[in-house]
């Protein structure tokens, strides 16, 4: 019989090994899954994660592309883990994403088409308000009265993306697109657009930001009296109430910041990759996020690799779309699986695995 | 505008059509929760239920076969989950997200070849006699069957929560986990068997909206309708007969919403849409400010057996 005991600390050795086993094990079941769908799973397994970066046509298209999937997900990523840690669950990071991107091009196409170069700077205030006033509601409401913040952040997701409707068919419209609904192109407006900063690179101001939160995040966690406090009331709750950590504070602040880094996140990608507010420029990354940061077990540095990772699923399961004609919904599938074998395997950083002896032999071999 | 093309009979008929499928996902959900477990993959689960009922469904032509898939299915899902958080102690709420994450993922792909066909139809049941008294007739007695059986489930949970002994140790399980397990239940056991009730009561409520509201697969059809779902368990103190009226009135709203819409009233349809769910806000925020009273004592605790 197997039993399992708890251990006193969450073992580091096992905590750094699961994400690597959960990954492998993905991608076993992952290769059953492909077969299943009448593809080579070899192929299917090296189309997605090997091909993207190092095939020889493939290759020079796709890496640039990896930093721009990663980007957000990783300045996301960083925001929802100090939430995650703290036992503050935050899982509309799309609704403020969707917001954030909204607020900041508004701001931007308000002042079209001036060539200030205030203008960038402006959007990103803007982004970065839109998406921390979206995620204060859910804050301010459990503040105030206790309201379960997983269910109302959720459903502001749902709210932001009628906004979002309404305002690229409205509000937003471009003047002069012919009635089609989204808003002005942003590659057609310098001032405000958020170009490579190196040529080609895709390394634009929203792969920037993510590396700086990464590095905030980090002192944040590991120097500041903030950062321990957090970790402290995620880990031992009796403790920092008796620390005097104010719940409060940590709740607006921890909802606060990822809301503002998830529309960050989303004007980033509005004024650049995606270039216009339209209504499907939401790709998903609020949710994907929520397993890039518990796949980088809520550590910066973690989250920052597991960005990647999960940004390489996304282009190689396009690349395996283009190529092998594996349907889009498969790799949204594989992502979801990589979060299950994560939690599964999360039990062994926290308990010990040990064979069940009888009773009697144990009383014998007293 | 013409409000008056908006039949308040037909209003009050659509309206239980329009909450059966958030009324079974509710009631297994409360059931789950009872037990002291959070499951918030109902979204997950629904979405699952709803293609795989539809899939069956329409290959066998036979919607209540499709019906019965669609809960086979989601309990399948939700034991997934049942294994993760009971054997393998894994966060409850970090592992119902990634439920729900997957069944997205499962559903699209499962739906794929499903796309732009319509499910074979689900014919009315029109009870004798009670079908032909006026005006409560045509709103309450004339529905599919699954309408029905979405009562009598909730009737049936209601009795064997507050009337059995099995309910009481459902209860004791969910409301102090070491109690009950130093009392001899098998709190495992009982809390597998209460998320597998929830995960078919999901796939069903799922396989409702594409087989009999809508009736056709689209990807991520639910749209939120399980995360209502969850709301309204709150909304309803862990209570049977509180999860019908919760979902009756949501159903009522999301009726009344769509039925604006189509009369043209000068709302912008964007803030119609979006009505249901700022609705399910304020009802959790008025709901809060009562306390969480009834929320069961081990509701999302681990547990773990030490002898």
């Amino acid at each position: 019989m197997i039993r399992l005991e708890k251990r006193p600390q969450p073992s580091k050795f096992w905590g750094a090994l699961t994400p690597v086993l959960a990954v492998i094990a993905t991608m076993i079941a992952g290769g059953i899954l492909f077969w299943m769908l009448g593809k080579d799973p070899l192929e299917a397994i090296r189309t997605i994660f090997w091909d993207p970066l190092f095939h020889e046509t493939f290759g020079p298209y796709s890496r640039p592309q990896l930093m721009v999937k990663a980007g957000p997900l990783i300045l996301i990523a960083i925001g929802l883990s100090l939430g995650f840690r703290a036992g503050i669950w935050n899982i509309g990071a799309e609704g403020q994403y969707i917001m954030g991107a909204v607020c900041g091009a508004a701001v931007g196409l308000a002042f079209y088409p001036s060539e200030s170069m205030l203008i960038f700077p402006a959007m990103v205030l803007a982004g970065a308000i839109g998406g921390w006033a979206w995620a204060m509601i859910p804050g301010v409401l459990k503040v105030k009265f206790g309201t379960n913040e997983i269910l109302v952040s959720l459903m502001l997701v749902y709210v932001a993306e009628n906004i979002l409707a309404s305002v690229s068919q409205g509000l937003l419209k471009n003047p002069d697109g012919m009635g089609f609904p989204g808003s002005r192109n942003f590659r057609d407006f310098p001032a405000a657009h958020n170009t490579d900063l190196i040529a080609g690179t895709g390394m634009h101001w929203g792969v920037a930001a993510a590396f700086i939160a990464v590095i905030l995040a980090y002192i944040l966690l590991t120097r500041h009296m903030l950062g321990f406090q957090v970790r402290l009331t995620g880990e031992a709750p009796r403790a920092a109430k008796f620390a005097g950590v104010n719940p409060t504070r940590l709740i607006l602040f921890c909802l606060g910041t990822s809301g503002a880094l998830a529309g960050l996140a989303g004007l980033f990608e509005v004024s650049g990759p995606s270039g216009q507010v339209s209504i499907d420029f939401n790709a998903g990354y609020g949710f994907t996020a929520i397993i890039v940061a518990f796949l980088g077990r809520l550590h910066p540095i973690g989250i920052l690799l597991a960005g990647l990772l999960m940004a390489l699923t996304y282009i190689g399961g396009e690349l395996a779309q283009l190529m092998l004609g594996l349907p889009g919904a498969a790799i949204q599938m594989f992502q979801g699986m990589l979060m299950f074998f994560l939690l599964a395997m999360d039990m062994l950083s926290h308990y010990r695995v040990r064979w069940k002896t009888p009773v009697a032999a144990q009383e014998g071999a007293k | 505008m013409d409000l008056g093309q908006i039949n308040p009979l037909l209003l009050l008929a659509s309206l239980m059509v329009a909450a059966t499928p958030i009324l079974l996902a509710a009631i297994g959900e409360a059931v789950v929760e009872k037990s002291g477990v959070l499951n918030l993959g109902v979204e997950g689960m629904m979405i699952t239920g709803a293609v795989v009922g539809f899939a069956i469904g329409v290959t066998t032509g036979a919607p209540s076969i499709g019906f019965v898939a669609a809960a086979v299915a989601g309990a399948a899902l939700s034991m997934l989950f049942g294994v993760l958080v009971l054997y393998l102690k894994s966060n409850q709420v970090a592992t119902g997200l990634g439920l729900t994450l997957f069944g997205l993922g499962l559903s699209a792909l499962i739906g794929k070849p499903y796309e732009g066909i319509k499910a074979p139809t689900m014919a009315k049941w029109e009870i004798p006699l009670l079908s032909d008294i006026p005006v409560l007739g045509p709103i309450m007695f004339r529905h599919d069957p699954m309408v029905y059986v979405s009562l009598i489930i909730v009737a049936l949970t209601w009795y064997v929560l507050t009337r059995t002994r099995a309910g009481l140790i459902l209860r004791g399980v969910g409301e102090n986990h070491n109690a009950a397990h130093a009392l001899g239940y098998k709190v495992i056991r009982v809390r597998l068997m209460a998320i597998a009730f929830g995960g078919a009561c999901a796939g069903m409520g799922g396989a409702y909206i594409s087989l009999v509201r809508v009736p056709q697969w689209v990807e991520g059809m639910t749209a939120g309708a399980g995360w209502i779902a969850l709301a309204i368990v709150v909304f309803a103190s862990w209570r049977p007969w509180r999860v019908l009226l919760g979902a009756y009135l949501f159903g009522g709203i999301s009726v009344l919403q769509l039925n604006l819409q189509a009369a043209g009233v000068p709302i912008p349809v964007e803030i119609l849409a979006m009505s249901p769910y700022l609705i399910t806000i304020l009802v959790l925020v008025v709901i809060s400010l009562r306390g969480n009273h009834g929320a069961p004592g081990s509701l999302g605790r681990e547990f773990h057996a030490t002898h």
